[in-house]
C-alpha cells in the first residue's frame, strides 16, 4: 500500500506533466471521430482554444478556461477531451482555479482514470496541510475520484482524517467512508472500526455524518450504538438539521428493537405512562400496589424527551421524522403532541403539504381523534393542486364520525361542485365511503348522490351511478325505486364504466324491477354493437341473468345478444358468450353445469368494502419514501416490532475507563501547548481534545482535573462531558442544558453502580431544607436534572433516600453536582487510593457524598463567603415626589439570600415622607412575567417620618435584565425597578488556588475574556487593588502563591457558574485581567467594568 | 474522446497478454487505454453501463440488443441520499445539470417530462415519481422544477427541503431565482451546489457559511475582480463550521448597528356564499434583519405571547428559554433571516378586514352573464386596507368579460380564464364596484358551478391577531443598536366562496 502511494507520486512528479500532454495529443484524434457520439461536436471548435488557455502560463485566463469548462459541464455537455490539460492545474496555487479543477476531477476521473492518478500526490501532499479547509477539501476530492487502484490510499486518508484535530474534518472522513464503502464494500470491515471510532466523537459537527455513515455500511451492528446511545440522544438538539434526520430514523429503528413496548391497550398502563409523563412523585408507592405496571425504561423516555424540542425546527424533514419517531415509539396517549406541528407544515410549500399530507392520511386511520381538531386545516381551497386536493379529500373522509358527518357532508357538497371534475368525482367516492362507515347517515347520502345524477356533468354523474351501485349492494331491498331512476337514466349516460354499473345492477336485482329490465336489455340489444367492451360484458350478463329468471319475455332476445356476442371482435366478450351460452342454454354437451346456472350467477354477492387507500400503509415506516410511493423502496430497512423481553439495558452503560494516564500529576500545566495527539493516546485524551479542537482553542487536558483530587481519579466519559458541557458554548442556555442532560446520564449511571454495590453506608439522610421543593420552577435545569433522578429511581425504591439527597444538592449547589458525580460514581470497592494529594480522600467518597447533601460541609472546594466589600451606595427606588409620600431605596447586600439560594438579595429601605399613614406597602404585579420574587411581608403600616428596612429576593436569571415590579399601598401603585449592575450578581466563594487553576482549566476557549489595561499607580499593590475588584464585583480572594497575579473568584447566584477574576500586573503599570465563567456575556460585562475600575484615578 | 469503439483488424498481429503483463496493466493503467465500448467480434460490443445508458449512441453503432451481464462489486452500491440535480424551465428543457456521484443520463428526466405533460398544471406535477431505477422528487419553484434523482430510501421531504433550500440561496445569492440568472451565473451556481452537499448528504446549507466560501457577487466586486483577477472564493476556513454557533460567522462590523423586526400575519380563511366564516385561522411569522456587530446576544420578549399557539424557530432560538420564559433568546445570524413562525391560538376568534358582495349568474340560454363584485372594510382596526386584489378563477366556458371597474383596473386571461381585479386603496366612503357582462361559449352549457374569489390585501402597522412585541435587549456587546419593529398584516389562503 506505502510502497504503491510513492510509486504514483514519483511517477506523477517527475514524469506527470510531459506525459499528460502526451496521452492528451494521443487522444485527440479518437475524439475527432467519436465526437458525433458525444454531443460536443458543435463545441469542438471552442475546445482546442479552451486547451490552450488552460497552457497558458496567466492565471487569468486559465481560470476563465475552467469557468467556461465547468459551464459546459453544468449544461451535461462532454468536456472530457480536455482532461489531461486539465489536471495540470490541480497543484494549482489560486484557489478559485483549484476548486474548479476539482469539480471537474470528480466529474471525470471515473473516465480517465490512468490521467487521474496524476492528480493524487497532490491529494496526498494536502491531507498534511496545515489549514483544515484544505485537508478536507483533498479529503472530500480524494474519496471521490472513483477510481479502484487508489482504495489503499483512500483507506488510509480516511483513518487519518478519522483522528484529525479538526472535526470539520473528521466530519469529511464520514462522508469519505460512505464514497470508499460504494467503490468497494470489500471493505467494509476495515470502515466498520473507522465508523466505530467516529461514533464515540462528541462533535456536534461530525455526528450527523457519522451516522449517516453507519445507516448506509452497516446498519444492522445495532451493537456499535449501545455506548453511544445516551450522547447521542444528548447531543441531538444541538446537531445540524440534517444530521438530526438522520440520527432520528436510525435511532427509531434502534428504539425498535431495545425497548418493550409501549403500548398497552389496559388502563393501568395509561394511567402510568401518563405518570410517567407528568413524572409524579408518588409514583413510586403506586407502583408498587399495582400487579405488574410497564415501566419504560429511562433510556426510551431520554430519546422521547429530546427529540421533543425538535418539533418546533424550522425544517420540516426534522419534524416529520420526530412525528414519526413518536408514532413509532411513544405511549399512544403521548403520540398526539406531533399533531399541531404536523398542521403547522401544511402552510409550507405544496410539495412538503404533499407528504405530510399522506403521512397524516395514515395515522388519521388508526387514530381519528389526533386530527379531528383540526378538521378544517383539511378543507379544500379551489387553489390547491390536484392531489393536495385528493389527500385533503381522504383525510377528512378518515376523520368522519356521527358527530362530525354533517359539517363533512356539507363541506363535501361544496366540492361536488368544484371545476375540477376529477377531484368532484373523488368527493363522490369519498361520500359513498362516509355512507357505508356510518350507518346514520347511509340514506341521506344516497338520496344526496340520487341528485346527482341530474347533474350536468357527465363525470360527476358517472361517479355517482359507480358508487350508488356499490351502496345499493349493501342494500337492495328498499331501494327499487333508486334502480328503477338510473334504468331511465341509461338513455342519457355516455360514460360506459356508469352505463355498466346500471346494467349490472338491472342484471343483479332484476326481480324487484321485473318489468323495466326486458324494456332495458331490449333497449342494449339495439345498440349492442356499438357499445365499449365493458358495456357489453355486462349486457351478456343481464341478457343471461334475466334468461334465467324471466326466460318466457327475453329469451330471444338473449339469443340475439348471444349471437352478437359470438362474431365480437374482442375475444373476452366472445369467451364470455360462449360461456354462457353453454351455461344457460340446455343442450345434450352441457353437463351438470347448467343445472347450477341460476345459483351461480345469481348467488348472493357481498357488498364491497369502501375502504382508504392508505389503509396499509402503515407497513412502512412513516415518513420514508416507501411509505410515500406504497412500494418498498431499494435501501429500505423494516421497523423490527418490539422484542417481547427487553434485551439487556446494562449495555448502554458507559464504561468506566481505568484512567491510568491521567494519574500522571502536571499541576497546574494548562493544555494550551498540548501537541497533535499521537496514535498511541488518542484512546484516553480523544474525547478531552477533541472538544478543545472543536472550540478551536486549546484547554486544559483531563489531568489537571485528576491531579487535584484523588477522588476524581475515576472520573470517566461523563465527567469528560460535563466538561465538555461547561466550556463548550458561550451561550449559557446550551451549556445549562446540555450539563443538565449529562447530570441526568450520570444520575443514571450513579443509580445503576449503587445497585449493584449496595452501599453499606446508606442512611436515612434527612433531605435538608425539604422547602426548597416548593421552588418547582426555580430552575429549569435543576428541575429536570431533579426528575431525571426520578425516572431512573421508578425501578428501584432502595435508593429513594438517596437520590432525594441527590437532588437536594443539585439543588442548593448545582455548581457542586459535578463534583459530587464524580466522587459518588466510585465506590468503596471499586476506590483506588491515588496520590494522596488532599486530606479528604481519606474519606469515604460515599460518605463524602453524603456529608456534602447536608451542604454544611466545609470540604466542598468552593465555599460562599461573605461578600469582602459590600457598597454603600443605595439606588433610588422610588422618589418620594412620584411615590406620593413614599420613598424607597434599595441596595444590594451582596449576601446569599435567606430566601432561595439562586436569588440575589436586595435590601430595601421604605421611608413615609408624606404626613399621613401609608397601609398595606407590599409588591404588587411584575414583569417580565417569568421574574421570581421573594416579597418581604406586607407592611401594615408606615407612620409619617418613620422608615423601615425590610429585604427581599429576586432572582435575575444571570442577566443584568432590570426586574420591574409594582410596589403598592393601599391607595396607589408605583410601577419600579431594580437594575442591578452585573458584579451583584454573584456570591463570593473562597477556594484555594489549585482549585481555581482547575476551575480555569475547565473554563477556557470561548469561555474565557481577557483585556490589557495600564493601570493607575495606587492600584499596583494589592490591597486597593483587592478593593477596587471587590467594589466592582462581589468576588472572594483566592489567596495566591504570586506577587503580581492576583485571583478573584464568584459564582452566579442563580445558576451557580464559576467565575473567575485573574488581575496578572506586568512591567510599566500594564496589567492584564482575565475573567472565565461560561457565562460569557456576564463575563465580558463584567470584564468591561473592571476595566473602567481599575484604570480610574 | 473514447466513445468510439475499437475495431477488430482482422489483419493485425495480435498477441494475448500474460497474466503478469495483465497485472501490470492493471495496477499502473498503462498499457491499455480504457475505453467505454469495445467491439469483440463483427457486430458484438462489450461496453459498460455509460454507453449502455446512452441511447444515440447506441443507435449510431447499430446496436439493437444489450444484454446486461454486470456482475461483482464495484459501482452496485448506491449510499448517497441525493444523487443528481436537474434544473427544468417551464418549457421542459434540462438547463443545468449537477451530478455529486457518477453521472445519470438525464434520459431519466424523460419520465418527469411526461408526468409533466399529462399535468394540466405545473402545479399537479407529483413530487415524488417512481422509475424503474430511480426515484425522482421534484419541486415547483419560481417557474422551474428543480428535480433530484434519488436511487435509494430517503425521507422525502430531507430532499424537498434541501431542495427548497438551493432555491433559496440562490434568491439569496442572486437575488431571484430564475432561468436567465442560473445561466448567468452558472459556475457560481455549480459552486454553490458542490458546497451544499457532499455525496449526496448536505454538507453546508447556512446561508452565512456559505457566503464565507464563496462571496455572493456585487456589481462593484465583479468590477474589480476583472480587474484584478481576484477569485470569488473565500480562502479561509469559515469560522462558523468550527463554532457552537454554525449560523454566525466571527468578525461581523457594522458602523451602523441596526436591528428591524418585521412582524407579517396572514389571515387564512374560507367564506361561504353567504360571507360566513368557514374556516379561519393567523398564521405570522417574524422576519429579522439583524446588522449588529461582534457576537450580540439579543432577547425579544413580547406583551402577548399566550397569544401564541405553535411556534417553530430558527435554530439559533433557545427553546429552553421560551418554554419557561416566553422570550426569544438569540445570537442572531448576520442578516436576513426567518426568526419565527407561529401560528395564533384558535380560540381567539379572527378578525376578518373585508367583506365581498357578489353576486354572479348565467343566464339559461347559456350565452352569456352578469358579474357584480363589491368591496368593503370590514373589521380593519381603524387601519387602510391596502393592496386589494381579487382573484376570479371563471368556469372554462367563459370566453370574455366586458366589465366595469368604478375603482382600480382589471384583466382577464382567456387562457388561463383568471380575472384580476386591481383595486389598490380601500376608501371606505366610496366602494369599489365592479360589475359587467360575461359571454360564454355558444352553445355551452351553463355553468354548474360559481368561481371562487381569492382576495389579497395588505395592512400596514397592524398584525391583525394583536401581538406586540414588548421589547428588546441586546447582552454582549456595549454598543447602542437602532431597534425597529415593523408590523403588517396580509390576506394569505384568504377564499369566498360564491
Amino acid at each position: 500500500m506505502l510502497s504503491m502511494s510513492t510509486n504514483n507520486s514519483s511517477y506523477n512528479d517527475q514524469g506527470g506533466a510531459d506525459s499528460a500532454v502526451e496521452i492528451g495529443q494521443e487522444t485527440t484524434p479518437t475524439s475527432n471521430s467519436g465526437a458525433g457520439f458525444g454531443l460536443f461536436s458543435t463545441d469542438f471548435k471552442k475546445n482546442d482554444d479552451l486547451k490552450e488557455m488552460l497552457e497558458n502560463n496567466k492565471e487569468s485566463l486559465k481560470l476563465e478556461a475552467m469557468k467556461r469548462i465547468v459551464g459546459l459541464i453544468a449544461k451535461g455537455k462532454n468536456a472530457s477531451e480536455l482532461f489531461p490539460a486539465v489536471v495540470k492545474n490541480v497543484a494549482s496555487k489560486n484557489i478559485e482555479l483549484k476548486k474548479l479543477v476539482y469539480v471537474y476531477l470528480v466529474r471525470y476521473a471515473e473516465e480517465q482514470q490512468d490521467l487521474a492518478l496524476l492528480s493524487i500526490s497532490t491529494f496526498q501532499r494536502a491531507l498534511k496541510d496545515p489549514n483544515q479547509l484544505i485537508r478536507a477539501s483533498a479529503l472530500r476530492v480524494l474519496s471521490s475520484i472513483r477510481v479502484p487502484i487508489i482504495i489503499p490510499i483512500m483507506m488510509l486518508a480516511i483513518k487519518e482524517a478519522a483522528s484529525d484535530m479538526s472535526p470539520y474534518v473528521r466530519k469529511t472522513s464520514a462522508h469519505a467512508i460512505q464514497k470508499l464503502y460504494s467503490l468497494d464494500p470489500d471493505q467494509k470491515e476495515h470502515l466498520i472500526e473507522v465508523i466505530e471510532k467516529l461514533l464515540k466523537d462528541k462533535s456536534t459537527l461530525v455526528a450527523g455524518s457519522v451516522v449517516m455513515a453507519f445507516e448506509e455500511v452497516c446498519p444492522e451492528r445495532i451493537d456499535l450504538i449501545h455506548k453511544n446511545y445516551r450522547k447521542l440522544c444528548n447531543l441531538l438538539v444541538d446537531v445540524e438539521e440534517w444530521g438530526q434526520v438522520v440520527i432520528i430514523s436510525m435511532l427509531t429503528r434502534y428504539a425498535r428493537t431495545q425497548f418493550t413496548s409501549p403500548w398497552r391497550e389496559d388502563g393501568v398502563f395509561d394511567e402510568n405512562s401518563e405518570r410517567a409523563f407528568y413524572e409524579s412523585d408518588e409514583e413510586k408507592t403506586r407502583d408498587d400496589t399495582e400487579i405488574k405496571p410497564y415501566t419504560m425504561d429511562p433510556d426510551h423516555r431520554l430519546l422521547l424527551r429530546n427529540t421533543k424540542p425538535l418539533l418546533q425546527s424550522r425544517n420540516t424533514a426534522v419534524v416529520m421524522s420526530v412525528a414519526q419517531l413518536y408514532w413509532h415509539l411513544a405511549p399512544r396517549n403521548e403520540v398526539s403532541i406531533v399533531t399541531k406541528s404536523l398542521v403547522r407544515l401544511l402552510r409550507s410549500h405544496r410539495e412538503v403539504q404533499y407528504i405530510v399530507l399522506q403521512n397524516i392520511a395514515t395515522m388519521s386511520i388508526q387514530r381519528k381523534g389526533m386530527f379531528e381538531p383540526y378538521m378544517k386545516s383539511f378543507y379544500v381551497r379551489s387553489t390547491d393542486a390536484t392531489h393536495i386536493k385528493s389527500l385533503k379529500l381522504e383525510i377528512l373522509t378518515n376523520l368522519a364520525n356521527e358527530a362530525n358527518i354533517s359539517t363533512i357532508l356539507r363541506e363535501f357538497q361544496t366540492y361536488v361542485k368544484s371545476q375540477d371534475k376529477q377531484f368532484a368525482a373523488g368527493t363522490i367516492q369519498a361520500i359513498g365511503r362516509c355512507a357505508t362507515n356510518i350507518s346514520e347517515v347511509t340514506d341521506t347520502c344516497l338520496n344526496g348522490l340520487v341528485l346527482l345524477l341530474s347533474n350536468r356533468d357527465e363525470t360527476v354523474v358517472a361517479e355517482s351511478v359507480v358508487v350508488i351501485k356499490k351502496l345499493l349492494q349493501a342494500q337492495p331491498s328498499q331501494h327499487s325505486d333508486i334502480i328503477k331512476h338510473m334504468a331511465k337514466l341509461l338513455d342519457n349516460i355516455t360514460v360506459s364504466m356508469a352505463r355498466a354499473s346500471i346494467l349490472w345492477l338491472i342484471g343483479e336485482y332484476c326481480e324487484r324491477v321485473p318489468k323495466i329490465a326486458p324494456d332495458v336489455l331490449r333497449k342494449m340489444a339495439k345498440s349492442f354493437t356499438s357499445e365499449e367492451d365493458i358495456v357489453k360484458l355486462q349486457t351478456v350478463n343481464l341478457a343471461a341473468k334475466l334468461y334465467l329468471t324471466n326466460s318466457k319475455q327475453t329469451k330471444l332476445l338473449t339469443q340475439y345478444i348471444l349471437n352478437l356476442g359470438k362474431y365480437d371482435q374482442n375475444y373476452d366478450i366472445r369467451d364470455r358468450t360462449r360461456f354462457i351460452r353453454q351455461l344457460i342454454v340446455p343442450n345434450e354437451k352441457s353437463g351438470a353445469l347448467s343445472k347450477y346456472a341460476r345459483r351461480i350467477l345469481l348467488a348472493p354477492k357481498p357488498a364491497p368494502v369502501l375502504e382508504s387507500a392508505y389503509k396499509d400503509r402503515d407497513r412502512y415506516q412513516l415518513g420514508t419514501l416507501s411509505h410515500t410511493i406504497n412500494t418498498k423502496a431499494s435501501g429500505y430497512l423494516e421497523l423490527s416490532d418490539w422484542p417481547a423481553v427487553a434485551p439487556d439495558q446494562s449495555v448502554r452503560n458507559v464504561e468506566v475507563i481505568e484512567p491510568v494516564k491521567e494519574w500522571a500529576p502536571s499541576l497546574g500545566k494548562t493544555g494550551k501547548s498540548k501537541p497533535a495527539k499521537s496514535s498511541d493516546d488518542k484512546f484516553y485524551s480523544d474525547s478531552g481534545e477533541e472538544e478543545e479542537d472543536e472550540k478551536g482553542s486549546g484547554t486544559s487536558s483531563s489531568n489537571d482535573g485528576s491531579s487535584s483530587s484523588s477522588a476524581e481519579s475515576g472520573s470517566d466519559a461523563e465527567s469528560d462531558e460535563d466538561k465538555s458541557s461547561s466550556q463548550s458554548s458561550e451561550e449559557s442556555e446550551k451549556s445549562s442544558s446540555q450539563s443538565e442532560k449529562s447530570s441526568s446520564e450520570s444520575d443514571i449511571e450513579q443509580k445503576k453502580k449503587k445497585k449493584m454495590k449496595k452501599p453499606p453506608q446508606k442512611k436515612n439522610v434527612k433531605p435538608p431544607n425539604k422547602d426548597s421543593d416548593s421552588d418547582e420552577n426555580g430552575n429549569l435545569a435543576r428541575k429536570a436534572s431533579s426528575s431525571s433522578a426520578e425516572d431512573s429511581s421508578d425501578s428501584e425504591s432502595g435508593s429513594v433516600t438517596d437520590s432525594d439527597t441527590e437532588h437536594q444538592k443539585s439543588k442548593v449547589k448545582p455548581k457542586e453536582v459535578k463534583l459530587q458525580k464524580e466522587v459518588s460514581l466510585l465506590d468503596l470497592d471499586d476506590f483506588t487510593p491515588g496520590p494522596a494529594t488532599q486530606p479528604r480522600s481519606v474519606l469515604s467518597p460515599s460518605l463524602l457524598t453524603d456529608l456534602e447533601g447536608l451542604s454544611l460541609s466545609n470540604i466542598s472546594t468552593m465555599q460562599v463567603s461573605g461578600p469582602a466589600f459590600v457598597p454603600e451606595k443605595s439606588h433610588n427606588l422610588l422618589h418620594r415626589m412620584t411615590g406620593k409620600g413614599l420613598a424607597a431605596q434599595y441596595q444590594f447586600t451582596r449576601q446569599p439570600c435567606l430566601y432561595q439560594p439562586n436569588m440575589v438579595s436586595v435590601q430595601i429601605s421604605l421611608t413615609n415622607t408624606s404626613d399621613h399613614r401609608l397601609e398595606q406597602i407590599h409588591i404588587g404585579e411584575r414583569s417580565p412575567a417569568g421574574l421570581k420574587i421573594h416579597c418581604f411581608n406586607t407592611i401594615e403600616f408606615l407612620e409619617p417620618d418613620a422608615s423601615v428596612t425590610v429585604s427581599m429576593g429576586i432572582d435575575f436569571n444571570d442577566s443584568t435584565q432590570a426586574a420591574n415590579f409594582q410596589l403598592c399601598t393601599k391607595e396607589d401603585q408605583f410601577s419600579v425597578s431594580i437594575q442591578p449592575a452585573v458584579g451583584d450578581l454573584f456570591l463570593a466563594v473562597t477556594m484555594t488556588e489549585q482549585d481555581f487553576r482547575k476551575e480555569q482549566g475547565k473554563l477556557q476557549g470561548m469561555n474565557e475574556c481577557s483585556a490589557t489595561i495600564t493601570v493607575t499607580a495606587e492600584n499596583t499593590s494589592s490591597q486597593p487593588l483587592n478593593r477596587r475588584v471587590a467594589a466592582m464585583a462581589n468576588v472572594g480572594v483566592v489567596p495566591s502563591g504570586q506577587d503580581n497575579v492576583h485571583r478573584f473568584a464568584g459564582k452566579t447566584a442563580c445558576s451557580g457558574a464559576v467565575l473567575l477574576v485573574t488581575v496578572e500586573l506586568r512591567e510599566s503599570s500594564a496589567a492584564v485581567i482575565t475573567i472565565n465563567t461560561e457565562k460569557s456575556v456576564m463575563g465580558s460585562m463584567l470584564l468591561r467594568d473592571l476595566k473602567k475600575s481599575l484604570a480610574q484615578a | 474522446m473514447s466513445h468510439e469503439a475499437v475495431r477488430v483488424d482482422p489483419d493485425m498481429e495480435y498477441l494475448t497478454p500474460g497474466v503478469v503483463d495483465l497485472e501490470q496493466m492493471f495496477w499502473t493503467g498503462l498499457g491499455a487505454t480504457y475505453t467505454h465500448c469495445n467491439q469483440v467480434w463483427p457486430n458484438l460490443y462489450i461496453g459498460d453501463k455509460k454507453t449502455a445508458l446512452e441511447k444515440p449512441g447506441l443507435v449510431e453503432m447499430g446496436v439493437t440488443h444489450i444484454i446486461n451481464a454486470a456482475e461483482g462489486t464495484w459501482n452496485n452500491v448506491s449510499t448517497e441520499m441525493i444523487h443528481s440535480l436537474f434544473l427544468v424551465n417551464p418549457s421542459g428543457d434540462i438547463f443545468l445539470e449537477k451530478h455529486w456521484k457518477s453521472v445519470v443520463s438525464r434520459s431519466v428526466c424523460d419520465y418527469f417530462l411526461e408526468a409533466r405533460e399529462k399535468a394540466l398544471d405545473p402545479e399537479d406535477v407529483p413530487p415524488v415519481i417512481s422509475t424503474p431505477h430511480h426515484y425522482l422528487i421534484s419541486i415547483y419553484r419560481d417557474k422551474l422544477f428543480f428535480l433530484s434523482v434519488i436511487q435509494t430510501e430517503v425521507p422525502p421531504l430531507f430532499v424537498i427541503e434541501f431542495l427548497h433550500r438551493v432555491a433559496e440561496m440562490i434568491q439569496d445569492y442572486f437575488g431571484e431565482c430564475s432561468e436567465t440568472v442560473i445561466k448567468d451565473n452558472v459556475v457560481m451556481v455549480y459552486e454553490l451546489l458542490e458546497e451544499m452537499l457532499d455525496n449526496g448528504f448536505p454538507l453546508a446549507t447556512e446561508s452565512n457559511v456559505l457566503k464565507e466560501m464563496i462571496r455572493p457577487p456585487t456589481i462593484l466586486r465583479s468590477v474589480v475582480n476583472t480587474l484584478t483577477g481576484s477569485s470569488n472564493v473565500g480562502d479561509k476556513l469559515p469560522t462558523g463550521q468550527l463554532s457552537t454557533i454554525p449560523w454566525r460567522r466571527a468578525g461581523v462590523k457594522y458602523t451602523n448597528n441596526e436591528a428591524y423586526f418585521d412582524v407579517v400575519e396572514e389571515i387564512d380563511a374560507i367564506l361561504d356564499r353567504t360571507g360566513t366564516t368557514v374556516f379561519a385561522e393567523i398564521q405570522g411569522v417574524v422576519e429579522a434583519c439583524v446588522k449588529l456587530s461582534g457576537m450580540p446576544d439579543l432577547t425579544l420578549s413580547f406583551m402577548n405571547p399566550r397569544l401564541l399557539d405553535d411556534v417553530s424557530f430558527h435554530p439559533c432560538v433557545r427553546y429552553k428559554r421560551w418554554e419557561s420564559e416566553r422570550v426569544l433568546s438569540f445570537i442572531p445570524p448576520d442578516g436576513n433571516f426567518t426568526l419565527m413562525t407561529y401560528h395564533v391560538n384558535a380560540q381567539n376568534l379572527v378578525a376578518i378586514p373585508v367583506y365581498v358582495k357578489h353576486s354572479i349568474n348565467f343566464f339559461e340560454s347559456g350565452s352569456g352573464g352578469r358579474l357584480d363584485l363589491t368591496v368593503g372594510p370590514k373589521q380593519t382596526m381603524g387601519k387602510t386596507v391596502e393592496g386589494v386584489l381579487v382573484t376570479v378563477h371563471m368556469p372554462k366556458t367563459v370566453l370574455s368579460v366586458s366589465l366595469n371597474a368604478t375603482q382600480g383596473s382589471y384583466t382577464y386571461d382567456n387562457a388561463t380564464k383568471v380575472l384580476v381585479w386591481d383595486i389598490g386603496k380601500l376608501n371606505p366612503q366610496k366602494l369599489p364596484n365592479l360589475r359587467g357582462s360575461l359571454s360564454l361559449q355558444t352553445g355551452a352549457p351553463k355553468p354548474e358551478e360559481n368561481p371562487s374569489l381569492n382576495i389579497d390585501l395588505k395592512i400596514q402597522q397592524l398584525a391583525i391577531s394583536g401581538l406586540k412585541v414588548n421589547r428588546l435587549d441586546m447582552f454582549g456587546e456595549k454598543y447602542k443598536p437602532f431597534k425597529g419593529v415593523k408590523y403588517i398584516t396580509k390576506a394569505g389562503k384568504f377564499q369566498v366562496r360564491m
